[in-house]
């Protein structure tokens, strides 16, 4: 609960909407994305992106969500997301205690590139890659943050972009100190 | 880690095998459980469970309800008199989508409950199949927990994992929905009840600190109020409360679900909260120093208005839900904890303490109610017979000692205001929810599990028509449920509202009703009518002496209006009492 209360303690201006990274550690069992959501639809509250996958230990997955809302709403969310039997722990994260990426495809076409435009130029500017090169288009990939993928996006559009594609965040935590504990906890009940 | 966690399973010991069917390991993991009673509706769908059902006829009492939403309040009523779940059965589809309301009655008002439905067999899922409902996905907002069942040899755990949330912790409905072919199909049945759930924590630990800052508060504390919630009966902590109390000598107040858990005769205890609670615990919530939740959630009816609810007090919230601590009323120190274990922790720690002239505060408050209010409604001398006379004449009858099921309108606040409650347990209502039709089932149960006991349901005319074909029921198992009909010919709370906000548009709330009588008559239940004053008296006793189910219509005042009332929005010093 380390967490939850230095988000707690901070005096800034609780009825301000802000963007909160949360994660959600689970079981792994059919239903539990609903089970989730609904805690969110419950309160009328848009998700911005959700991405899961399994966790560093087995069984156990993590969803990471993120959100625009205040700082009460966001540790109601938490006790009930908490709430939910399956849920083990759930997180709420500033941008300062988390290291995140998203990744974004970008489809272009060839063409693009004979109207002497320098994609490739572009693409090394801004640390993206070449993904693939197809018979009339060009697949970039760039991974970064929000702010930098979207750069790209703005970048490539005058020249017309196909398709684009960009992930929902994922994120790991800075301190080691929130995810040991809860292992921890994991550990203890089980013995 | 991983490692461990393998070790451990496979160190378990294997508990003794036999295959039998799925529909077969249903029936023998509920009597693992302890369970008694069921309450249900046989379907295509669940019918091999009742094939199953049929051999265990002798170690299960089955009782088949007229409607499956029957089926949950009724065991809702046996829960809240056991303090154990209660188990309801349903076929997929309708009867599944049937049982939603008392889900969520019983998800609101934290009332174990194990809900068993039949669905389609597994190939046909997602295919628009006869019958076919997507109840898991449909109950999942209202649920505890909830899980399919797809194959056989998943229902023992299955079961097992369902009796422990449904009971544990803050306690709630969970459902379990067994596809044909898993009830069809074959299993090597062991059973092994849970224990734990790594990802769930019923029974969370207070923190030493929390209770020494709670307790510190409490000595300090000039004007302490504390209030009494349906946590402290479902934790079976009324004795370590009432300790807890005569030893700090603080004002004591109840919640509508937690009306019970002290009797309402002792001196400390001063009534009832919120909005057509008593006087005094409303307008002294904003004058107390220090406001003492237990097992409750400050529900709106009991705050009025948040911005002006106890804003000079300073709050400790001792409540077993974490999510709840915070969420309306912030709190100075919460105790996260069960509330039999929180007070046996701060009761070494409070001092011995009396607070006279506090308490006197609220005595003042009780004459003026009885004043203006009660004493009106008590002894009106004449015009029609009034709601709160066949409540108080009842409570006395009763000696106070009745299980008082109460359905949701006018009828309820006047009911659970004026009887005078001596036992744990006995208060069962639709609170959270407020379900119209609640009281008949919710009576049957609670007369099934405790047939002991006398059960009285209190019903409007409206709740009574929501829910009424559960008289075959009371009928058929002949359970001695007794029933009164305070009928205004009106949906009364609504005509009040009406009347009070609405400038007297009585927009569908008027009602043309059948005769009670005869219908009640027509299911084989005795009834009479009472009109009179002069008969309330002999129209009750022989309510209560009759050896069958019974039933007392009472024709009372059309336009009466509850109070005191605390006006929708308003604040709880700004109760009314007029």
């Amino acid at each position: 609960m380390s967490n939850l209360n230095s988000i707690y303690n901070d005096q800034t201006d609780f009825s301000r909407e802000r963007e909160f990274t949360i994660s959600v550690f689970t079981e792994n069992n059919i239903g539990l994305l609903n089970h989730i959501t609904i805690v969110f639809t419950r309160r009328n509250l848009n998700i911005n992106s959700l991405t899961t996958s399994e966790s560093e230990i087995k069984g156990i997955f993590r969803f990471t969500i993120t959100i625009r809302t205040t700082h009460d709403t966001v540790k109601k969310l938490i006790k009930q997301l908490e709430k939910i039997v399956d849920v083990i722990k759930a997180f709420v994260h500033e941008e300062k205690d988390i290291i995140t990426q998203e990744i974004a495809l970008y489809k272009v076409p060839v063409k693009a590139a004979h109207n002497g435009v320098n994609i490739e130029q572009i693409v090394r500017e801004s640390h993206a890659r070449i993904l693939a090169i197809e018979n009339g288009y060009i697949v970039i990939e760039k991974t970064g943050h929000q702010r930098d993928t979207q750069k790209l996006f703005e970048k490539l559009e005058p020249h017309g972009v196909l398709e684009f594609a960009r992930s929902g965040r994922v994120a790991v935590m800075r301190s080691a100190d929130n995810l040991d504990k809860f292992l921890k906890e994991i550990e203890k009940k089980h013995k | 880690m991983t490692e461990t966690l393998t070790k451990k399973k496979s160190t378990q010991k294997q508990p003794k095998k036999k295959t039998i069917t799925g529909s077969e390991a249903v029936i023998l993991s509920l009597l693992e459980e302890g369970v008694d009673t069921i309450f249900g509706y046989p379907g295509g769908a669940i019918m091999p469970i009742y094939d199953a059902l049929y051999h265990y006829r002798n170690k299960i009492n089955h009782i088949l309800v007229r409607h499956e939403q029957g089926a949950t309040h009724a065991a809702q009523g046996y829960a809240r008199v056991k303090g154990k779940a209660g188990v309801c059965f349903a076929t997929s589809g309708p009867g599944a989508t049937n049982l939603i309301t008392g889900i969520a009655d019983a998800q609101i008002d934290s009332t174990p409950m194990v809900c068993i439905t039949g669905q389609v067999p597994v190939h046909l899922l997602g295919t628009d199949a006869f019958q076919e409902t997507d109840v898991i996905g449909i109950s999942m907002p209202i649920t505890k927990w909830n899980y399919k069942v797809t194959k056989p040899e998943e229902i023992p755990w299955a079961i097992a994992q369902a009796f422990y949330i449904a009971n544990n912790g803050r306690p709630g409905p969970v459902l379990i929905d067994i596809a044909k072919n898993a009830q069809f199909g074959e299993l090597e049945y062991s059973y092994e009840k849970c224990q734990k759930i790594r990802s769930y924590r019923p029974k969370p630990k207070a923190h030493e600190k929390d209770i020494t800052a709670a307790a510190e508060l409490i000595n300090q504390a000039k004007k302490p109020f504390l209030l009494i919630g349906h946590g402290v009966l479902i934790s079976g902590a009324e004795k370590e409360l009432q300790k807890f109390i005569e030893k700090t000598g603080i004002p004591s107040a109840s919640t509508l679900l937690g009306l019970s858990a002290m009797p309402c005769d002792h001196p400390l205890y001063v009534g009832y909260l919120g909005m057509h609670g008593n006087y005094g615990p409303n307008i002294k919530t904003n004058e107390c120093d220090l406001l003492i939740a237990i097992g409750m959630r400050f529900d709106d009816r009991v705050t009025g208005d948040l911005k002006k609810y106890a804003r000079q007090a300073k709050v400790i919230h001792i409540e077993i839900d974490p999510s709840e601590i915070d969420k309306n009323v912030k709190t100075t120190v919460g105790i996260n904890a069960d509330a039999k274990e929180a007070l046996k922790a701060l009761l070494p720690k409070v001092k011995k303490n009396n607070h006279k002239k506090w308490l006197q505060e609220f005595r003042d408050c009780d004459k003026i109610e009885f004043d203006k209010v009660t004493r009106h409604e008590f002894f009106p001398g004449k015009g029609e017979i009034k709601m709160a006379e066949i409540i108080n004449v009842l409570s006395e009858k009763t000696k106070g000692e009745a299980v008082l099921v109460t359905d949701v309108g006018q009828h309820q606040m006047v009911a659970t205001r004026y009887y005078k409650f001596k036992k744990p347990n006995s208060n069962i209502s639709s609170g959270g929810l407020g379900t119209m039709g609640f009281a008949l089932p919710a009576a049957l149960g609670a007369k099934i599990g405790r047939p002991d006991r006398q059960v009285v349901a209190v019903i409007g005319d409206g709740g009574f028509q929501m829910t009424l074909q559960e008289m075959a029921t009371i009928f058929q198992t002949q359970a001695a449920v007794k029933i009164i009909i305070l009928n205004n010919d009106f949906l009364g709370m609504v005509r009040q509202w009406q009347q009070l906000f609405f400038e007297k548009r009585y927009s569908f709330t008027e009602i043309v009703n059948p005769d009670f009588v005869a219908l009640s008559k027509a299911f084989g239940i005795e009834a009479h009518q009472l009109s009179k004053r002069e008969n309330i008296n002999s129209s009750i006793d022989k309510l209560l002496s009759h050896k069958g189910p019974y039933l007392l219509e009472v024709k009372v005042e059309k336009e009466e209006n509850v109070f005191p009332m605390v006006p929708s929005g308003a604040s709880v010093s700004e109760i009314r009492l007029e």
